[in-house]
């Protein structure tokens, strides 16, 4: 194990990190916007990995990465529409309509994947780099933290955003009204459920960015199924934030962090199965459950569908 | 209000709406409702996925007729659905007592698969020491308990600590599934095989098949777990129990129920019926678990008791037309050369365009009140 602690190691967990908690980030980011409206969007899983599909697709076809991010958030917004309309509008029960969507996408985009590109699975280009003198070149640190894609840069904004929305706008205070007490919103002449569509497609656009991340600079193709359990996890991480953004990031660096050491040990030769070290990640968000899992706070009226003047 | 007390209301509100649709309506003819509540959906989910299939460039037609045909209209073919519905009806039943105590157990593929791990590593064992029904019973008893052990701590946090289940489940889920693969692999695997899987329970220790036929007699015993399962939550005292704490917590602690300790028994028999359904396909087709094996029956089963509204009867038939639907498509991947995947489409569809159905019959009922 002594010589793990190389420079090249510890670069390469810190960029591991970064790769695997963006997608995370944004997914967590975009299911507090849910929860906080009161919807809880277990459809996400089938969001992002639609946003893997179609931005992995368009950037194939338009062998543009942004393009490519674009469309992923088309398909995550796609996947949302339908757990909008039926969720929000009509007042279908979340939980099964979220599981059966993310079924439905796994299926979809399997079968797509099938019919286009059979059993090759093409390759994207490496990603361009954004390169800041001076910085880019520090040991260690410099290619991991500062020489990567601009969308990881906007990923972190949005956290900044999101934050300054949620405590002094208007809307921030209308989308936790919507999850604490619709009625009163109503009363006051709030759009509950406008508010919860906008939440919805919100998600969807964050989880299909995420997707697209994941497919299109995490891994550089699509794969069916590849989003393995990640949507879920964004859940985790918007559950235990308690509608604070930062603690998204915080929780998804430290999952990050936690994917990339096993994949680094993986490759430093230690001859562990792949399903032990796959076990990681959900073995820490358990931990983490166990350890924190009270004091996660979820607004009042959660996984409730409203309707005006049901009781 | 905690979240699942809302979840459970609005579980409530649609059971009494549920009994609300059993009165008579006058103002529309019974044959309207059924057409808006099961036929036209059944169709316009058909027709959506026939639109994905011609966009793949498969003729729908063919593909439909080809899996009735493969599935209902030979006889091998219907044997082999019969056979398939046994795990599926003890999953139906392991949820169909979760989700009417407002427990949602998204974990029963964890659950099932390391059910069937336990069922595998001990029935090869155990041939030639007990007697055959013996062995059958130990695998399907060690099952229910590791399947219901790996709930424990989802179960615990839930009872005690108010923490929502339906991520610690699926966390446990996705776990559950690795560990399987890891003990298949480690622990359990066959030293005579040189693809990793368990020792194989020789096809005389199975489960017995019905009659002439190639049909597990699991599909009894799924059977009959369903049955029994529907009967306990609506016949008796402990099942209306259960229901209570489903439909309002707080009430059942007012009414002096121990809230955290029936919690605990719902996720024990909905996680130990879980097992089961991996012991009945071990025991009664497969003979063992490959490494990396994984049917994911668990969450597709979710739709289909929330179809059936969480009543045994309608999973059933529920369960009869998907096991058709999941052969006709095995065989269809292989002849037809379109995915099995696409049986997740067809389901998501067909949930879909039903959900949109209730809510125009609801919808149209408020009008004519």
């Amino acid at each position: 194990m002594s010589g793990l602690l190389t420079e090249a190691f510890l670069s390469s967990l810190l960029t591991g990190a970064i790769i695997a908690a963006i997608p995370m980030l944004l997914a967590g980011l975009g299911e507090q916007m849910s929860e906080k409206a009161g919807v809880l969007n277990i459809g996400i899983e089938g969001m992002m990995l639609m946003g893997a599909y179609m931005g992995f697709l368009v950037a194939f076809k338009t062998e543009s990465l942004w393009l490519g991010f674009l469309g992923g958030m088309l398909g995550g917004v796609l996947v949302a529409i339908v757990m909008a309309v039926l969720c929000v509008r009509l007042g279908l029960n979340q939980i099964v309509i979220g599981i059966g969507l993310t079924l439905g996408v796994e299926g979809l985009t399997a079968l797509l994947h099938h019919f286009q590109f059979s059993r090759t699975y093409p390759r994207l280009p490496a990603p361009e780099r954004l390169n800041i003198p001076g910085l880019t070149d520090l040991p260690v640190i410099g290619p991991s933290l500062f020489g990567r894609h601009l969308i990881v840069y906007l990923a972190l904004l949005a956290v900044a955003v999101l934050a300054f929305l949620y405590r002094r706008t208007n809307l921030g205070m209308t989308l936790s009204a919507a999850g604490e007490s619709p009625a009163a919103l109503d009363v006051a002449g709030g759009n509950v459920l406008g508010i919860r569509v906008f939440a919805v497609l919100f998600t969807g656009a964050m989880a299909g960015l995420g997707g697209a991340y994941l497919a299109n600079i995490g891994a550089g193709l699509f794969l069916p199924f590849m989003t393995g359990g990640a949507g879920f996890i964004g859940i985790v991480l918007a559950m235990l934030a308690r509608g604070r953004p930062l603690w998204v990031l915080i929780g998804s660096l430290i999952f990050g962090a936690a994917l990339s050491l096993t994949t680094a040990l993986q490759v430093a030769g230690s001859n562990i199965p792949t399903d032990v070290i796959q076990m990681l990640p959900f073995a820490a968000v358990m931990l983490v459950l166990v350890l924190f899992g009270r004091r996660a706070k979820l607004p009042a009226a959660l996984g409730a569908a409203y309707e005006r003047g049901a009781r | 209000m905690t979240m699942q007390d809302e979840i459970n209301a609005v579980s409530a509100d649609t059971q009494t709406d549920a009994a609300a649709s059993a009165r008579p309506v006058n103002e529309r003819s019974a044959f309207q409702r059924i057409l808006t509540l099961t036929v036209g959906p059944i169709i316009a989910a058909f027709l959506l996925s026939a639109i994905i299939l011609m966009l793949v460039g498969v003729n729908p037609l063919t593909y439909y007729g080809y899996i009735l045909e493969r599935s209902l209209l030979s006889g091998l073919g219907l044997q082999q659905t019969a056979t398939r519905m046994a795990p599926l009806l003890f999953l139906c039943a392991g949820l169909i007592v979760a989700f009417r105590a407002g427990i949602w157990n998204l974990g029963t593929d964890g659950q099932f698969l390391l059910g069937a791990v336990a069922a595998a590593a001990t029935a090869p064992l155990l041939v030639g020491i007990l007697p055959g029904w013996a062995v059958l019973l130990a695998g399907f008893l060690l099952a229910a308990i590791v399947g219901a052990l790996w709930s424990v701590i989802p179960a615990l946090l839930k009872a005690y600590q108010g923490v929502n289940e339906i991520i610690t489940t699926l966390m446990m889920s996705f776990l559950g599934v690795l560990l399987a693969s890891t003990l298949v692999k480690l622990i359990f695997r066959d030293p005579a095989t040189t693809v990793p899987q368990t020792r194989t329970l020789p096809v005389d220790d199975r489960l017995p098949r019905l009659f002439d036929t190639s049909i597990s007699s699991g599909l009894i015993w799924g059977l009959i777990a369903v049955l029994a399962v529907h009967l306990m939550m609506t016949r008796t005292s402990f099942g209306l129990r259960l229901r209570m704490v489903g439909a309002n917590p707080v009430a059942a602690t007012h009414a002096g129920l121990s809230v955290p300790l029936l919690t605990m028994a719902t996720f024990a028999l909905s996680a130990g019926l879980a097992g089961l359904a991996g012991a009945s396909e071990i025991l009664g087709v497969t003979g063992n678990v490959p490494a990396n094996w994984n049917p994911a029956y668990g969450l597709m089963v979710i739709p289909l008791v929330f179809l059936a509204r969480f009543n045994g009867i309608g999973a059933i038939v529920l369960v009869f037309f998907y096991s058709a639907l999941m052969i006709g498509s095995e065989s269809a991947a292989r002849r037809l050369g379109v995915p099995q995947n696409f049986t997740l489409v067809l389901v998501a569809s067909l949930l879909i365009c039903l959900g949109l159905g209730e809510y125009i019959d609801q919808h149209k009922r408020k009008k004519e009140r």
